[in-house]
């Protein structure tokens, strides 16, 4: 008898644990939930942000849920014009989480509902921010950064390539920017921005062209200079080889007459010196020139007309020679008797 | 009717016994090598576990949610490539959108990178955001964007490439510290880098002009090579050919005089009958050469000096 009792018992507990289960008077909120409990529709206490299991009034009270970790907002790409008239696609995403889970239950149901006030809200101040600035505002971020130069790539006198735009904002100061004003904005809904961040920027579609356009005149001409710089050196190039080649072959010519001349006058000084050394020398060495060069004026083909009183035909008309000679005696030869 | 209904003794016994078996089915898990489990008791965080066989509460009182936390993850953007996927969000699922850059110069490129990362707080990885992943692959373009945004098209294509690559990393590092993301980013590499591909043949053309360059300036030095080393050669030859001049023409005239000398000193000794000697000597030698000769007696006064001019060469002289 006392076995089927405490059988009894057991499942009378446990059917009262499973209604109990089954009728909600349990809950748990997860670590990553915050929880609203309303009584009829209408919240009641303080949003329960503890996790664990937790009691409430079964039936007439319903469980809440909202999240409690940070959530994603993702705008849709749009085409925005910026302060200098172009048009840029902006694609922004924010992070946001329910702060005040109350107000965000009052005025926004779900989640929905909240991603579309945020488009309208940060998508509104992302349009009115960036039709303010720039577009090199909304590109670059530091203002004080350098370009790295390629120096090889610089462009010609007025060439600006390489070179990044000066800012006075930059990107982050804009996001911020925004963020700001959305936030005044969402408060009001429960909700807060973590961050609010431009994800990706880009030329809208006929701008591009003109981008392009650009980019292949600004390397074209880049190009131009490469080719022009090296026509250039080869044409000094060219200079210097032919000046070079005029300064060794004069210098040479100028050596070389210089040595033949000197070596000409040494040669000439030599000759002198020895046909003066005393007063016979000079006449000897005439004389002796003058015979050797009879050597080749009279050849095979000259002809001669001579006198008798040339001296090697002195002895056809006499029998004594004809010295130039004063000390010699000259013999007259005696008259022929008639 | 013998049929008996069991007894509700009976019926709670079978009733306990499925539940337990149940239970124990539902009470056991296992975390793989590279992996951490994180218990949720009731939804509320109760412990880190590390690989192996554990016990958890079963009926759902007790919650596993298992991790790679060991395991380097990577997100891939710009390009769609079927790699071995390291995890479920690995690939871009928008390449050609994610690949755009502008440039700090206002110019456009493309540029494909990788994110490697790991979670390194399972924690925060699962309970301060939403989709933690997602969050760091949208924190990645903006951060990649920002530094490109700072940076010329040369820079990016270039010399700036690794340069860009740490300053990514640690802007993401920061950023997702910021979101409580619980990853951390271990490293960015940059993959294909190129201008778009409507200018992508102005840039090769620059490339092409500076080979052009140097080529028609190494022709020239070619050219210079060739002409300007003979012409030393040469130049220096002609001057070596000069001081032979030089030393023939002095070594000559040196023997000539010193020739001269010796007989001078002969001549001195006999003036007269040297001269007379030579006269004849040279005399007897040319006379007889000469082709014609005509001699003429002095007192011949009759003679009409008639010169005979022939037009043979070589006339004859008086």
């Amino acid at each position: 008898m006392k076995k089927s009792y405490f059988a009894g018992i057991a499942i009378i507990a446990l059917a009262l644990l499973l209604l109990l289960v089954f009728s909600g008077a349990f809950y748990t909120v997860d670590q990553t939930e915050q929880v609203i409990i309303t009584q009829f529709g209408q919240p009641v206490g303080d949003p329960i942000a503890e996790p664990g299991l937790h009691f409430k009034m079964p039936f007439v009270q319903n469980v809440n849920s909202l999240e409690k970790r940070f959530l994603e907002w993702d705008g849709a790409p749009v085409a925005i014009p910026t302060r200098d008239k172009t048009y840029i696609h902006v694609d922004a995403f924010a992070r946001w989480r329910i702060e005040d889970p109350k107000t965000y239950f009052v005025r926004i149901h779900d989640e929905r509902s909240a991603l579309s006030r945020l488009d309208d809200i940060l998508g509104s101040e992302t349009r009115n921010s960036i039709a303010k600035h720039d577009l090199i505002e909304i590109v670059r971020t530091d203002k004080n950064r350098q370009s790295l130069h390629d120096e090889t790539l610089k462009g010609g006198p007025t060439g600006a390539i390489g070179v990044l735009p000066p800012i006075e904002f930059g990107r982050q100061k804009i996001e911020d920017e925004i963020k700001t004003a959305a936030a005044a904005k969402l408060k009001g809904f429960g909700i807060a921005v973590l961050d609010f961040r431009i994800k990706r920027v880009n030329y809208n579609p006929d701008v591009l062209a003109r981008i392009y356009q650009r980019m292949i005149s600004e390397r074209l001409q880049i190009a131009q200079r490469f080719r022009s710089e090296g026509e250039g050196e080869s044409a000094r190039i060219a200079g210097q080889r032919e000046r070079d080649l005029n300064e060794i072959q004069s210098n040479a010519y100028r050596a070389v007459q210089r040595i033949r001349g000197e070596s000409d006058a040494k040669a000439t000084e030599i000759y002198a010196r020895a046909y003066t050394q005393n007063p016979q020398a000079a006449e000897f060495y005439a004389f002796r020139k003058t015979l050797e060069t009879y050597h080749t004026i009279f050849t095979k083909d000259s002809t001669l007309v001579l006198s008798t009183d040339s001296e090697i035909f002195a002895l056809l008309k006499r029998a004594s020679t004809k010295i130039n000679d004063s000390s010699m005696p000259v013999e007259t030869p005696a008259k022929p008797s008639p | 009717m013998d049929f008996k209904l069991p007894s509700a003794g009976w019926i709670a016994a079978i009733l306990l016994g499925i539940l337990l078996i149940v239970a124990l089915w539902m009470s056991y898990y296992t975390v793989g090598p590279e992996s951490q489990g994180v218990v949720r008791r009731f939804g509320k965080y109760l412990q880190t576990v590390d690989p192996g066989l554990h016990f958890k509460l079963p009926f759902g009182i007790d919650m596993v949610t298992v991790l790679p936390t060991r395991r380097q993850l990577k997100l891939e953007f710009g390009f769609s490539r079927p790699s071995y996927p390291t995890n479920p969000i690995q690939a871009d699922q928008e390449p050609d959108e994610g690949k755009s850059m502008v440039t700090g110069d206002l110019n456009a490129a493309l540029l494909e990178w990788v994110v490697q990362y790991r979670i390194e707080d399972p924690r925060q990885y699962l309970f301060d955001v939403r989709n933690p992943g997602e969050t760091l692959r949208d924190l990645s373009e903006a951060a990649m964007r920002e530094v490109v945004g700072d940076r010329t098209v040369d820079e990016l294509i270039t010399i700036g490439r690794q340069d860009i690559e740490i300053e990514a990393l640690a802007r993401m590092q920061e950023l997702s510290k910021r979101y409580n993301l619980g990853i951390r980013v271990d490293q960015v590499q940059l993959k294909n880098v190129n201008p778009p591909s409507q200018v992508q043949a102005s840039f090769n053309e620059v490339n092409k002009a500076q080979q052009d360059r140097e080529n028609t300036i190494n022709i020239a030095n070619g050219e210079y090579n060739k002409v300007v080393p003979k012409a030393k050669g040469e130049a220096d030859q002609t001057i070596r050919a000069a001081e032979g001049y030089r030393f023939k023409r002095v070594n000559e005239a040196e023997g000539d005089v010193a020739a001269f000398s010796s007989v001078l000193l002969q001549y001195i000794k006999a003036p007269e009958i040297t001269r007379t000697r030579l006269y004849l000597e040279t005399m007897s030698e040319i006379l007889p050469q000469t082709g014609q000769k005509i001699i003429i007696d002095e007192s011949l006064r009759q003679l009409l000096p008639v010169l005979p001019l022939s037009t043979k060469p070589g006339e004859g002289k008086q």
